[in-house]
């Protein structure tokens, strides 16, 4: 249900504040959303000052090095640091987006992050995506089968059935979309969300796979796809420039045509 | 009684020393940037479909008074043409005419055409700026013909 306040145990607190280095020339402010387990206190917004001379460009750069120089409690996740592995999503400057992708300079005033939105919070800038990793594997996003594979080479595509694949095999799971999208803040235990829909029409549109008909029966429903209401904030924020919408159009369109 | 909410569960975490916490639930509303075009149009299109339904009302009770004779329909128009009366009227032509152009802007992307974010900006502005022209035109036929 919509809930639009946050529970008492989640409002935010003010923080701590870590100055700048004497000296430093050109400051940048990031408000960074804070919450420890152990302590049992509200979450509080700590602002940490950076000299941008002696900072790597992006968003994660900076958190990367408040870790190592300011305040090693700071807590998030990260892998790659160039985009391809989606753990870095976060809120930045009221946008999901990966925080190493996304440039300082980008951001006009101070940098505020909190985690992906309306989650629960393990610690810090860490989301608990179980839920959301349940959805995932209830799309079973494998490809299925009924004929047996020839036998001594792949199933073959053509190169057009290949290319309707193009702008959905590129999502990382990063969840930036689902976690923009109101409807999956208010529904988000019976809605999927726009990436677990982009996954599941990722098989529907396989020309090898032959679960079609069973992936669309398993859609059917008021909640897991029809709570889309073509809001379009997943779209927007997608930081692989993704289209989950038109995505989860493509299946709403299959829908009705295969009414007949 | 309402169902109990799945993601419950995942609310429940675990202190360094194993004791349980609850966990916080991340800010939403309060960080997200709902005044970009693609929430706004959206908020927009519901706040303006519950007021043209309630505004429908008017329109029973102006049936209701038309149908009752000369005095019920007199307190009807007098209330209607009341500055308050006419802000509500006019409240009531924006919300229509915005729902009516958002409506159209849904039935595009319905048969799958517009989910680019240029084409949603441009979909966007041309709902806003239909439903000022369309409300002008409308009040300026009802108040100069």
């Amino acid at each position: 249900m919509a809930e639009f306040k946050l529970p008492a145990n989640s409002t935010i607190q003010r923080g701590k504040t870590f100055k700048a280095e004497a000296g430093a020339k050109k400051v940048k402010a990031f408000k960074i959303y804070r919450w420890d387990p152990d302590t049992g206190e509200n979450p509080r917004n700590d602002t940490y000052e950076l000299d941008l001379d002696k900072c790597g460009p992006m968003v994660l750069d900076a958190l990367i090095k408040i870790k190592n120089e300011v305040d090693t409690t700071l807590t998030f996740r990260r892998s790659c640091r160039e985009g391809i592995c989606g753990s870095c999503a976060m809120n930045i400057d009221g946008l999901n987006t990966l925080a190493c992708l996304k440039p300082i300079e980008d951001v006009s005033g101070d940098v505020k992050i909190s985690p992906l939105p309306h989650m629960p919070v393990v610690k810090d800038l860490v989301p608990d995506l179980s839920q959301i990793y349940a959805q995932l594997r209830s799309v079973e996003p494998w490809l299925q089968t009924e004929t047996a594979a020839p036998p001594d080479e792949e199933r073959r595509q053509s190169k057009d059935e290949r290319a309707k694949l193009d702008g959905l095999w590129e999502c990382i799971l990063c969840f930036c979309c689902s976690t923009s999208c109101p409807s999956y803040w208010w529904n988000g235990d019976r809605y999927l969300g726009p990436a677990v829909l982009l996954q599941a029409y990722r098989w529907i549109a396989d020309s090898r796979d032959e679960a079609t008909g069973k992936r669309l029966d398993n859609l059917e429903d008021p909640f897991r796809l029809y709570r889309c209401h073509t809001i379009m904030n997943c779209t927007r924020t997608c930081p692989k420039g993704l289209n989950p919408a038109e995505a989860i159009g493509k299946i709403k369109q299959m829908m009705v045509e295969r009414q007949g | 009684m309402s169902m109990q909410d799945s993601r419950e569960a995942a609310m429940i975490g675990r202190r360094t020393d194993g004791t349980t916490v609850r966990r916080p639930l991340s800010p939403h509303l309060q960080v997200y940037d709902m005044m970009q075009m693609s929430s706004l149009s959206s908020i927009l299109n519901r706040i303006t479909g519950v007021a043209w339904s309630a505004g429908i009302l008017l329109l029973v009770w102006w049936l209701v008074a038309l149908a009752l004779g000369e005095p019920a329909y007199q307190t009807a128009m007098g209330a209607m043409s009341h500055p308050l009366g006419l802000l509500v009227l006019a409240g009531m032509t924006v919300a229509a005419w915005y729902h009516t152009l958002a409506g159209i802007r849904h039935l595009n992307w319905d048969i799958g055409r517009g989910y680019e974010i240029p084409a949603m900006y441009r979909s966007g502005w041309a709902v806003f700026i239909g439903t000022a022209v369309c409300s002008a035109l409308t009040w300026a036929i009802a108040l100069f013909y």
